[in-house]
């Protein structure tokens, strides 16, 4: 369990954006243990020596079954998703956007192609170490939710840490923290069948940004939820992404999709469409150019998320 | 990921679900109970039967009659031997009054057989009813509670007279008192003189107390018929002269019946002899106890592993959240092995309690006697019942594809 330092990860708080020594020093940690130099190398040949990308991605394949049964579901895509970036994945069912969000989440190995994330070759992990990653560097957000059930909110937000190895004082102090960032301070003991459906995905995102992961992964986050409930969630991902997190987020909407700083499109394991709607660095667009009644509070709960980060 | 921490996510599962839990754990809790329990009964009964074959009496020795393992060669054997293939009162007398036989003490044939016993309107089945001479009582370690024995007068009379073990008494008066009163046994009027102590121990089957002593010859006159004795009880000199006796009894016999020791048609065994072979019977029988409950141990083992398969099924997406959230594959695997070790053992260490308590009360008539390793190999078996059965199913969750997982329904 000592492959990441946990002490690493400490002096940064749930909320807080990720430091400019975080990936580095994850990188380096990653070498000592042994995972091969072959990562490192990969790192150093990066364009950008600075800073590795989130998302790395390279002629991405995946192929299901082989034959003629075969299916592409996706046909050498490359993506480039910096630190900071807000990233709207659309595309109809069967674009390949879901395997691609697999693969991103580490919970599915392409067929062939390079995918670095955080700088780290994803192909040269072995499974525990792929349990790792997604334990520390990614954070998911559903669409069902997928709490635990008759597992308290608290429990439910604690749970990447307990895999994570961490002790049970710092534990709770960066659950509490996840919690309040997300408005339940006052539903730590509830369980989610007790709680709104909105309310169970803002516990979803507590849990999926409660390890400061490099990568916020949100599959359709809004897909079981009201307009209220949406807009509700959608201000927290916005607000977490104007303190620096880097968020992938596949939606079917247009208007879930205009809160991003970039909206790809997928048609059949392709991208065919990559649009920039603001700038990677600075805030997302709803926050830059507020055209909804939330914007004081958005501002205000951004400052909060600032605050708590500290 | 610490132990603590996956041991408390098993013990959550666990409560998820205690009506199903609880089952389970009866299934081993029945399995380890009757592991111990039927092996303290095997060693109850072990020690019961070894309790009453000494209380047949001291130094006893036994002759039975015995089928002739050689009956062909017997048949044809030429000449004018005369063949006698019966114990009779002669064999007896022979034994009583040869100056052959100095180890021997004291000699009674018996009769004996099985007959209801009718007392104004109360019916029982006496198990022995022995036909003999006065001096059995002490052969057979039996004394008078109440009333008087028969006498070698009665004997020589024919009378009709008897002496009833307590459990007769019990079946046939209950709280009347026997003396005096006549008793129909097999349809002749009997007068009871006396009731013999009870000498307790034994099984409804096997009770010592359900029997009845009367005269040789008013037996044999009323119920057996004057053929073959059922055997000649003997009273060795001293505790140490019973091998002694048993070679003299043998040699005199030989003689009398004219036979060779491969030819002989009887037996005589003493309570040595009697002892080893109710102990092999009595370890047989436990062993056969021990192995039906180890049956049910087993099957209380597979209902843990189809339990915990069911568990797996039922909560795959919560192993894909897991897994998504970052949970190694030995957090998993420990997560649900820890689920089914607990289940058995928890199952194994109340069985042990009433396996514990079970044995206090007394079943057939036997005292369940503890045997302390018999309540360490079940509970140990049952907690390598929870390892080897609960390993397929965590083995089967641990291996869950996180994708597959989460989008099991």
């Amino acid at each position: 369990m000592s492959l990441f330092s946990v002490d690493g990860h400490d002096p940064r708080g749930a909320g807080a954006a990720d430091g400019p020594g975080g990936p580095d020093g994850a990188g380096s940690a990653f070498d000592s243990d042994g995972v091969g130099s072959a990562a490192t190398d990969t790192v150093v040949m990066q364009p950008t020596p600075v800073r590795p990308s989130a998302v790395w991605i390279k002629s991405l394949r995946k192929v299901y079954g082989d034959g003629d049964a075969a299916v592409h579901a996706l046909r050498g895509l490359d993506l480039d998703v910096p630190h900071g970036d807000y990233v709207a994945v659309m595309g109809a069912s069967g674009s390949g956007k879901s395997t691609l969000m697999n693969i991103v989440g580490c919970l599915d190995v392409p067929s062939s192609g390079d995918y670095l994330l955080d700088g780290i070759a994803i192909a040269d992990l072995d499974e525990r170490q792929l349990s790792l990653v997604r334990n520390r560097k990614i954070g998911f957000v559903f669409q069902s939710f997928n709490l635990l059930a008759r597992t308290t909110a608290f429990e439910n937000v604690e749970l990447p840490l307990v895999y994570g190895g961490v002790h049970k004082a710092e534990r709770r102090r960066r659950a509490l923290a996840a919690l309040n960032l997300v408005g339940l301070g006052d539903r730590i003991g509830h369980h989610p069948n007790q709680l709104s459906g909105g309310q169970q995905q803002r516990v979803a995102v507590a849990r999926a940004l409660v390890t400061a992961p490099s990568l916020v992964l949100a599959d359709e986050p809004t897909g079981n939820l009201d307009t209220h409930s949406s807009s509700e969630v959608m201000s927290l991902f916005d607000q977490l992404n104007a303190t620096g997190r880097t968020i992938v987020l596949i939606t079917h909407e247009e208007d879930i999709a205009a809160h991003a700083k970039r909206a790809i499109r997928l048609v059949d394991g392709l991208i065919v469409e990559d649009v920039r709607l603001a700038p990677a660095e600075g805030l997302p667009p709803r926050m830059a150019s507020p055209d909804t009644g939330a914007r004081h509070a958005a501002a205000a709960q951004g400052r909060a998320i600032r605050g708590a980060g500290a | 990921m610490r132990v603590r921490e996956v041991f408390r996510f098993a013990l959550r599962g666990l409560r998820a679900n205690k009506l199903r839990s609880g089952l389970t754990t009866l299934g081993i809790l029945i399995g380890v109970g009757a592991v111990i329990l039927l092996i303290a009964v095997g060693q109850g009964s072990g020690a019961a039967v070894q309790a009453r074959i000494s209380s047949l009496g001291s130094n006893l020795l036994m002759v039975t009659r015995q089928a002739n393992g050689f009956g062909r060669a017997a048949a044809s054997r030429t000449g004018t031997q005369s063949r006698t293939t019966n114990l009779t009162v002669a064999d007896a007398q022979l034994l009583a009054t040869s100056d052959q036989d100095p180890d021997v003490s004291v000699v009674a044939p018996v009769a004996t057989t099985s007959q209801t016993a009718t007392y104004s309107g109360a019916t029982t089945t006496i198990n022995q009813v022995v036909g003999t001479y006065p001096a059995y009582l002490p052969i057979s370690n039996d004394s008078i509670a109440t009333g008087t024995s028969f006498t070698a007068d009665d004997v020589n009379a024919d009378r009709k007279v008897i002496v009833i073990g307590q459990t007769v008494v019990t079946n046939l008066f209950g709280t009347i008192d026997p003396l005096g009163k006549t008793v129909q046994l097999g349809g002749v009027p009997y007068t009871v003189v006396g009731t013999l102590a009870a000498k307790g121990g034994g099984s409804t089957f096997n009770d010592p107390d359900n029997v009845a002593v009367a005269p040789l010859t008013s037996v044999q006159d009323s119920l057996t018929g004057f053929g073959s004795l059922s055997e000649i009880a003997v009273q060795a000199a001293g505790a140490n002269q019973a091998d002694a006796a048993q070679a003299e009894i043998t040699s005199l016999l030989l003689q009398a019946h004219h036979d060779t020791s491969t030819t002989a048609d009887f037996s005589v065994t003493n309570e040595a002899t009697l002892l080893s072979t109710a102990q092999s019977t009595t370890q047989t029988f436990t062993v056969l106890l021990a192995a039906v409950a180890a049956i049910s141990l087993l099957v209380g083992g597979i209902g843990v592993t189809n339990i915990m398969l069911v568990t797996v099924t039922e909560r795959t997406r919560e192993i894909g959240i897991r897994k998504a959230l970052g949970a190694p594959r030995g957090a998993i695997l420990g997560q649900f092995l820890i689920e089914a070790v607990l289940l058995s053992v928890v199952g194994g260490a109340l069985g042990v309690v009433a396996g514990v308590v079970g044995s206090r009360f007394t079943v057939d008539g036997i005292k369940p006697v503890l045997v302390p390793s018999s309540i360490l190999l079940a509970f140990g078996v049952s907690a390598v019942i929870g390892l080897v059965f609960g390993s397929l199913p965590a083995n089967r969750a641990a291996k869950l594809h996180p994708i597959e997982a989460l989008r099991h329904e």
